[in-house]
């Protein structure tokens, strides 16, 4: 077994009530830990997209993406490592920030390309929107200021390709089921 | 429906009418308060109604339908504890990847969420145990939500699926036309295909191999491949392991036939897996009980693995070449691809594998009179001519089954493997006789499983079902007092067992209840079975310690087994 790595899926599913259960249960049943997982809506009516990042080998991330496949709401699986990728996550960071320290917060902030979305008499809020390193470093500097409270969002993922990765697939084109099965 | 030419149905009346156009023959189900508009409708359809005794009953009875079939099983409960007693049967039903439809009743949609009177998420609860779950709220869905369910429990690997249908879609009414169209389904995907350049290099594969060796799983019984499998074996001379239930996927008398591999199968079929330079498994999952230790697994075959779920790849064994299709279509292309060939050197290594065993076997003891579930299982196979359709519970005497009752004929054993489910075997076996009533059917448990289910006896007696019940009766749990005598320094940790008698219970049922105590007696009581109108139990007293021979641990080498003690104790008792 090789060794274990971060997998980041994108998995078109049908927007129905009880999908991303069927998704989450399924990892966990299967015994993997999500390290996170982004849902929303697409382009199309009727189908969202999620983002899910989790550790695996590489047979590990094979089996899941077989796995999500048999889910009969899952409409199409992308294992990201197999393509160039952006991938992007977006974070809200409540910094201690009083009058004496906001300029120094806020250079900081500016190297890291966060934008300050609110600042108060003893705190400030960065936004920040980047790779997960990206907004790990911003983290770590600002860490001995005193961090109040955080919040992130998961990563989304984007395969660079100029095609829609739903057409790809022929997503929404509904397969006819085999005559022998209908037959039986 | 006959009663009217209106097209307005109520939604517990478009339920019936999907299972009459799917097919369905007999449902076997339990009334109860959210599921009353679907049983009152139900007269008016000529669908058959087994009443069981319990839910758990209904969910086996339509796995072994299912089994015995082929087809669908459809199992009806109220929501509620009837949705939940379904679980165990649920859980059963998918881990052996039977095809089987539960359809049970909701509390209104209203009510829902509200921790009203039997309410219970049970979409939530078979989440994981089902291939698939619907909950229906509105009359409109049920029929495309019913077919849909039918299509996914069949199609692919099978599965069991689950359609909660709320009290007030099966009251409402509608204007119902019934859509014939293909069900259309975007993201379910059941068909693949292995790629023809795959199925070359594994052909050449089979063909360049010295010591091969095929594996038969379920997949090869379920696909209808088991005419395919034996072509292609006795053209390219490779011998074939089973397992449990791939049993009667190749003939047991075929000259080419091992037997059954893994924990409890022969010491020299793990042998020949261990000695083998390729493997060709097929429809099989490389299961903890068949695999032993995986790190000294097979350790010098290259592997092909022909499976139509492509998670199974590589799951618990990595394989040199996975064929994902459907088996009986991959042995088709495989057929003409592989070399006509002969293997004497590696047949007359098998044979010499096989060594003592037969002499150590308990079959072949000097006839001393005392009772061994081996010789019941022998002395039946024997007395049926290995015709019968056999149903098995979990323990010693599957495993004995499955060691001395050769099976030739596929869908003639039907036993709870994956999930290992006592009280299994009576309720299958009930539904395995209605699924093939020309059948001569005979339900083997133990003791204990059969105390789970007995009360099925009296589901036997209302519908007038004939199956034969072999009660092997030892007194004890028997397989987990093995696993103390061997493992935990013979503590009996809560495994003796006193049973009722289960001639009377017979009895109480208004059935036929005979005890066989010797060995001399089988036969006798078999005919007195088969004689019968009626179920009869037969109560085996069988020696109570005896153990199931050969052994491999759970967790060891596969050629690391605990082997029948020769000579047998049995030689001390007859002095």
């Amino acid at each position: 077994m090789s060794k274990a790595t971060l997998h980041t899926f994108i998995a078109y599913v049908e927007d129905l009530p009880g999908v991303l259960n069927r998704v989450t249960s399924l990892l966990r049943r299967r015994n993997y830990n999500i390290i996170s997982l982004t849902v929303g809506r697409t382009e199309r009516p009727g189908v969202s997209r999620m983002t899910i990042v989790l550790e695996a080998d590489d047979d590990g991330a094979r089996r899941i993406e077989a796995n999500l496949y048999k889910l009969v709401n899952v409409l199409w699986v992308e294992n990201t490592a197999e393509a160039a990728t952006m991938v992007r996550e977006l974070a809200l960071v409540k910094v201690r920030a009083d009058a004496n320290r906001r300029g120094e917060v806020m250079r900081l902030c500016d190297v890291f390309r966060a934008r300050v979305v609110d600042v108060g008499p003893e705190a400030l809020v960065a936004e920040i929107t980047g790779t997960v390193d990206k907004i790990d470093g911003l983290v770590d500097v600002l860490r001995p200021f005193g961090i109040v409270e955080m919040v992130r969002t998961g990563v989304v993922a984007m395969v660079r390709s100029a095609e829609a990765t739903a057409d790809r697939v022929a997503l929404g084109t509904r397969s006819t089921p085999p005559k022998d099965v209908r037959a039986a | 429906m006959s009663s009217s030419d209106s097209k307005r149905r109520t939604g517990a009346e478009i339920m019936w009418e999907v299972l009459e156009r799917e097919g369905v023959g007999v449902v076997f189900g339990y009334p109860g308060g959210a599921i009353m508009p679907a049983y009152d409708a139900m007269l008016k359809y000529s669908i058959r109604h087994v009443l069981v005794r319990h839910e758990q009953g209904a969910a086996h009875m339509a796995d072994g339908y299912a089994r015995a079939s082929g087809k669908v099983g459809v199992a009806l409960a109220t929501s509620g504890p009837g949705a939940t007693n379904l679980v165990t049967g649920i859980a059963t039903a998918m881990l052996d990847s039977v095809p089987m439809v539960c359809v049970t009743g909701q509390v209104s949609s209203k009510l829902i969420g509200s921790d009203a009177f039997q309410e219970t998420d049970i979409t939530g609860v078979t989440l994981p145990i089902t291939k698939h779950n619907y909950l229906v709220t509105r009359v409109q869905d049920i029929a495309p939500m019913m077919r849909e369910a039918f299509y996914v429990a069949r199609s692919g690997r099978p599965g069991p699926v689950l359609v909660d249908i709320t009290k007030d879609a099966q009251q409402a009414s509608m204007d119902f036309v019934w859509d014939d169209t293909p069900v259309r389904l975007p993201g379910y995907r059941p068909e693949h295909h292995a790629r023809p350049e795959d199925v070359k290099r594994a052909a050449e594969m089979i063909d360049r191999a010295e010591r091969p060796i095929a594996f038969c799983g379920h997949g090869v019984i379920a696909a209808g491949g088991a005419d395919l499998l034996r072509e292609l074996i006795e053209k390219s001379e490779i011998p074939v392991a089973s397992t449990l239930l791939g049993l009667g996927g190749f003939p047991a008398s075929h000259p080419l036939s091992l037997g059954m591999m893994g924990m409890h199968g022969e010491a020299w079929v793990n042998r020949a897996i261990q000695e083998s330079d390729l493997i060709l498994a097929l429809g099989m999952r490389f299961d903890d009980r068949v695999t032993g230790r995986l790190e000294t697994y097979a350790t010098r075959a290259r592997k092909i693995h022909c499976e139509l779920d492509p998670a199974e790849i590589n799951k618990n064994v990595r394989v040199d070449l996975p064929l994902v299709g459907d088996v009986a279509e991959t042995l088709r292309a495989l057929l003409p691809a592989v070399s006509k060939n002969a293997r004497p050197a590696w047949l007359a290594r098998i044979h010499e594998l096989k060594g003592d065993s037969a002499v150590r076997d308990i079959q072949s003891l000097p006839h001393s009179g005392r009772l061994f579930a081996a010789h019941v299982m022998h002395d039946l196979w024997r007395i049926t001519e290995g015709r019968a359709l056999v149903v098995t519970d979990v323990g010693q005497h599957q495993m004995w089954e499955a060691q001395y009752y050769k099976h030739d004929f596929p869908r003639k054993l039907i036993t709870s493997g994956g999930l290992g489910t006592m009280g299994f075997a009576l309720p299958a076996g009930i539904g395995a006789k209605l699924a093939r009533p020309e059948e001569e059917v005979w339900v083997i448990v133990g003791d204990g499983g059969f105390q789970m289910t007995a009360a099925e006896l009296s589901t036997c007696a209302q519908e007038g079902i004939k199956v034969h019940v072999a009660v092997i009766n030892n007194g004890y749990l028997g397989m987990v007092r093995q696993w103390q005598q061997f493992f935990y320094e013979g503590r009996y940790a809560a495994t003796p067992m006193r049973g009722p008698d289960f001639v009377k219970l017979a009895e109480a049922h208004g059935l036929t209840g005979i005890r066989v105590t010797e060995r001399g007696q089988i036969r006798d009581a078999v005919a007195a079975a088969r004689a019968s109108k009626e179920t009869v139990v037969i109560d085996f007293r069988v020696e109570q310690e005896d153990s199931v021979y050969p052994m491999v641990p759970a967790g060891a080498d596969l050629g690391d087994m605990i082997r029948r003690p020769s000579p047998i104790v049995e030689t001390a008792a007859d002095d």
